[in-house]
């Protein structure tokens, strides 16, 4: 009986295995041939940021030209790990590439802003206020030196709120991101200790506060925390419904984070080659923690033996999501380029050639 | 029907030797193959964290700073956290596993009720880790918060202890099934002897059972201290993934699994991904040292 048990099972094993083996190869021949005449299968890695917008974009891309872009959503160390090891078509980061970065890189490597976002500061306090924020105020808080809520540098900037005897709590995220890149670059802009002590990277030695995983572990964290302060993806604070501060930019206004107002971050003189902090704008109406968000290129395609027609449909995948692409940016709360910021990216883009042969 | 001439046919002789070899063979070639592939992942870990080692040294070890920005990568803090967490949790599952053991390989070992309790542990062995983190962030991190706040201490919610108590729950079935098994194995002959002296069960637990299956039940402590070293997403999520050395049992602290987790992707300098990877080959080290320090001490036993 045991015995007849066990090779009724054997049968179905086997069977399970001849039919996947069998089954899998026939499938994926079917997705090459579908997506052959074409020409190409573009494959890019990186930010997980734009991740949302990418694949509706990419999606979108798909549907119109045929052309299928494979997007791996590893994280901006990763994208910038598989361009520079060139197993990928294009990179994308959240942070441009600093110049050891870039010299480290086996060839030179081109910047296209795609699209910006901007990093808010949500907190749990009784009847959820609209707070205005300073810069100090923000340095103070995350140095660990306001504690409580009710501390005169608060309350000076917020004169109309009542604000509790309730101990700060601070949340950071724990793992390393371009969110906590932004944060701590606009901190080391307007804070002079904050940049001696602290610095800015994906991850850092926080001087106060417990971490946290991700958007979702750092809003969760803050819900559940009386007191407590955390910063957060605009995308995620509008998506979940929560209440954020407005921040005090280099002009004096208090500005709120909005789609507009992060654009509007973007109002400056771009450099040529499109490596711009825009943290602590200096537009009037800019919302002073925004970034933009890149996709990484080889400025020479002709490498590694690739097909022309591939550096091509690459170039002009990108031409299209900061083009046509861009309409697709407003619904899903990402801030569009604006007008200037579009042109960089189209000269940058325009400069990628293969062999010296412009692409576009 | 075979028929003995068939049987003892040089033909049928020589193709049961040729299977005997084969299966002999095959044997020895998985065997090998999880000796080499443990030794390459020892080796690819320690190749890729030289750069690490090069310009750091002995203070990876020794000193308690980790900082990103200026590339000072100390793992003690880490290393203290792996290892109090896990021997928490290790001290907190521990007596309720022998319990379990207990109730259900001696006083219930057949029968509905055993059955039940058997499968709901192994179900508890089952439940990925991130719904024990969610769990304990949602509704472990508020109880404890209010009591902490009773205690007069900071509320943070998370931390140490926090950690330790889902590590505990989540080791609690590895070594519960472990001691179930090996109780339930004591000899009937033996039990029925002492019980024929007089002895009452309690004194055939305390003076017979314990003693005879005490390398059995720190086997399945051991087992589950493997479990609860390298266990990364729940404690993650749990621990309040702090820089420093823990001050206290109630505060944040931070394991080595899950500061792998937290930084690997998005570390972008070489240094930096190598005194992660250092980390791994550390953590690997240290799960290594702890069972082979065990298997000693059962050996005494």
């Amino acid at each position: 009986m045991k015995k007849m048990k066990i090779g009724i099972l054997a049968v179905v094993a086997l069977i399970a295995i001849v039919t996947t083996a069998f089954t899998f190869p026939n499938l994926s021949k079917k997705e090459v041939v579908k997506t052959m005449p074409d020409g190409t299968e573009l494959i890019g890695a990186g930010a997980t940021f734009p991740y949302p917008l990418y694949s509706k974009m990419f999606d979108e891309y798909n549907k119109t030209t045929g052309v299928k872009v494979n997007y791996q959503s590893i994280g901006s160390g990763g994208g910038i790990k598989q361009l520079t090891s060139k197993t990928v078509d294009f990179g994308a980061s959240d942070a441009f590439l600093s110049e050891e970065q870039l010299k480290a890189a086996p060839a030179p490597i081109v910047h296209v802003p795609t699209c910006l976002g901007a990093v808010v500061l949500t907190y749990n306090l009784p009847n959820n206020p609209k707070l205005k924020l300073t810069p100090d105020v923000i340095a103070d808080i995350f140095l660990g030196k306001i504690t409580k809520w009710n501390d005169a540098k608060v309350k000076a900037a917020n004169p109309t709120i009542t604000l509790p005897d309730l101990a700060v709590f601070i949340v950071h995220r724990s793992d390393g991101s371009g969110t906590t890149f932004c944060f701590t670059d606009y901190l080391c802009k307007v804070s002079t200790e904050w940049n001696t002590k602290v610095g800015k990277k994906t991850s850092v030695d926080w001087p106060a506060g417990l971490g946290a995983k991700g958007n979702e572990g750092v809003s969760g964290m803050v819900k559940q925390t009386p007191g407590a302060v955390g910063y957060v993806e605009l995308i995620y604070a509008v998506q979940n419904k929560m209440q954020y501060g407005s921040v005090k930019n280099k002009s004096g206004a208090f500005v709120d984070a909005s789609i507009k107002s992060v654009t509007s971050a973007a109002n400056v003189t771009i450099p040529a080659d499109a490596r711009v902090s825009l943290t602590n704008t200096d537009a009037s109406d800019g919302y002073p923690i925004s970034s933009f968000t890149w996709i990484l290129l080889y400025k020479d395609q002709n490498y590694d033996g690739r097909a022309m027609d591939k550096a091509k449909a690459a170039t002009k995948l990108v031409w299209w999501m900061i083009h046509e692409g861009q309409k697709l940016a407003e619904p899903l709360n990402y801030a569009p380029l604006p007008a200037a910021a579009q042109k960089v990216a189209e000269a940058n883009l325009k400069s990628i050639n293969f062999g010296g042969k412009p692409l576009l | 029907m075979t028929t003995f001439q068939n049987l003892t046919s040089a033909k049928h002789i020589k193709r049961l030797k040729l299977s005997e070899a084969l299966f002999t063979r095959g044997l020895k070639l998985s065997a090998i193959t999880i000796v080499v592939i443990m030794i390459a992942v020892f080796l690819t870990l320690v190749v890729s964290s030289l750069p690490s080692i090069k310009s750091l040294g002995f203070k990876f070890l020794t000193t308690s700073e980790w900082d990103p920005v200026t590339s000072k990568f100390g793992a003690l803090p880490f290393l203290f956290g792996t290892l109090i967490t896990s021997l928490l949790a290790l001290i907190i599952s521990t007596p309720f596993s022998i319990a379990f053991g207990l109730l259900l390989g001696e006083y219930y070992p057949k029968g509905i009720f055993s059955q039940i309790f058997k499968n709901i542990i192994e179900l508890l062995a089952g439940i990925p880790s991130v719904i024990y983190g969610f769990w304990g962030l949602f509704v472990l991190v508020p109880i404890i918060r209010t009591y902490e706040m009773k205690f007069g201490i900071l509320p943070y919610g998370v931390g140490i202890f926090t950690s330790s108590l889902i590590l505990a729950l989540m080791i609690m079935p590895y070594s519960a099934s472990l001691i179930t098994q090996v109780i339930s194995m004591t000899p009937a002959n033996l039990k029925e002897a002492a019980y024929s002296l007089g002895a009452t069960r309690f004194e055939v637990i305390k003076k017979l059972i314990i003693p005879y299956v005490s390398s059995g039940i720190f086997a399945g402590m051991l087992l589950a201290l493997g479990r609860a070293l390298g266990e990364t997403m729940a404690v993650t999520m749990l621990i309040g993934n702090t820089h420093d050395i823990p001050k206290s049992l109630f505060g944040p602290g931070n394991t080595m699994a899950s500061v792998i987790a937290n930084e690997f992707t998005e570390a972008p300098d070489k240094v930096y991904v190598s005194a992660l990877v250092e980390m791994g080959a550390l953590l690997f080290v240290v799960t290594l040292i702890i069972n082979i320090l065990g298997k000693q001490i059962i050996k005494r036993f």
